[in-house]
């Protein structure tokens, strides 16, 4: 058994990892944290045992990345525009509203809930992405619910994009 | 709608994709500056079918039929060269520029590097005594490139070593045809043969 051709692995798996990083730290960042995940990925791809789940450790790179991301910006000074009031304005090329709120989780949530809903790896794929158990992940997704739950006004997600 | 399943449902939304391809190039790109991808490849149009090519820093690796090979020689590429194999046309336009000529009759001999690594000992032997001593529009037989190559009775190793031509055309292996005037066999099949044959107006035993 050996590894497929990089190409092969990539266009599997591109979108999911797209659309986890524009869930994740939002389109306008996305195209960097993209570049870096597959810069990460030709980096270790000959040293990967050739029976991994290829998809499931592409996504982890771009986790990784999702959260380097984050706490690069956490570093930056925000823009004085954004306050903690941000409106829900409607983003046909985002990812949707509600993520807007999923990446104000903290980090451990933020990563599990897009994992979970976004390229739906089940509990030990995350577990593996975040470093964890199988059980703390479940937990990590299932308190950034519960936070979701609490922080997000009824009003504000029974407005339907179109 | 209550607010959970509200959650669960913008959760789900599908996000869309269409950023992805042209986010890839751009990184495959990036990658390729930083020496980050061990082969390149693309596939080029002739008038004899899609043609794979593929190359290293060292040279043009591989040519085959993509229509009989299809994806097997990239695999073959990954498990020999390494698994850093990634399509970047602009990486093939020497060869593809050359072929381009070859094919519209302005070009008698190729001059893109060769990387040798897919094919080694008496076969790798065999295959550059054919590259430098069978000139365009000539044909030798099997017997007489076992001859080139120094080993006379090699007959049928020679043939082996033409089956096995990782390079097909760059490594001109349609030149090399059966001693009693028949055309012989080709990886690409007898027609790609007689087409590349009469290209070059070959004449000879046919």
């Amino acid at each position: 058994m050996t590894l497929p051709p990089f190409q092969v692995a990539l266009e599997s798996h591109r979108d999911d990892i797209w659309r986890l990083l524009v869930a994740s730290v939002g389109r306008d960042r996305a195209d960097d944290c993209f570049q870096e995940t597959i810069i990460a990925a030709l980096r270790g791809y000959p040293d990967l045992p050739a029976d991994s789940n290829i998809r499931a450790w592409m996504l982890t790179i771009a986790s990784r990345k999702a959260i380097d991301e984050h706490r690069a910006r956490q570093r930056r000074p925000e823009p004085v525009a954004e306050g903690p009031e941000r409106a829900f304005t409607p983003d046909l090329e985002g990812p949707g509203p509600i993520w807007d709120r999923v990446r104000d989780l903290p980090g451990k949530q933020r990563s599990a809930v897009a994992l979970r809903f976004v390229v739906d790896l089940d509990y030990s794929d995350i577990a593996f992405a975040l470093d964890c158990s199988p059980e703390a992940a479940r937990r990590s997704v299932h308190e950034g619910l519960t936070k979701l739950r609490q922080d997000l006004p009824r009003e504000l997600i029974a407005d339907e994009r179109r | 709608m209550s607010v959970d399943s509200a959650i669960e449902t913008e959760l789900n939304r599908e996000i869309r994709a269409e950023g992805a391809e042209a986010a890839s190039a751009a990184a495959l790109d990036r990658a390729a500056a930083e020496g980050l991808v061990d082969v390149a490849y693309t596939i080029a149009d002739t008038p004899i079918g899609g043609l794979l090519l593929a190359s290293t820093e060292r040279g043009l690796v591989c040519v085959s039929f993509h229509d009989l090979s299809g994806d097997a020689a990239l695999e073959q590429i990954a498990e020999r060269v390494s698994p850093r194999v990634v399509e970047l046309p602009r990486k093939l336009d020497a060869a593809r520029f050359e072929l381009d000529e070859f094919f519209a009759g302005r070009r008698r001999s190729f001059e893109v590097a060769l990387d040798w690594t897919l094919i080694d000992g008496f076969r790798r032997h065999v295959l550059q005594s054919l590259a430098a001593e069978v000139g365009y529009g000539e044909v030798a037989s099997y017997g007489e490139l076992a001859t080139v190559a120094g080993k006379p009775r090699a007959a049928r190793a020679v043939g082996t070593a033409m089956a096995t031509n990782p390079l097909p055309i760059f490594v001109p292996c349609h030149r090399v045809v059966r001693s009693g005037g028949a055309i012989g066999n080709y990886g690409g099949g007898v027609e790609r043969k007689r087409f590349l044959l009469d290209l070059e107006g070959a004449s000879r035993n046919r």
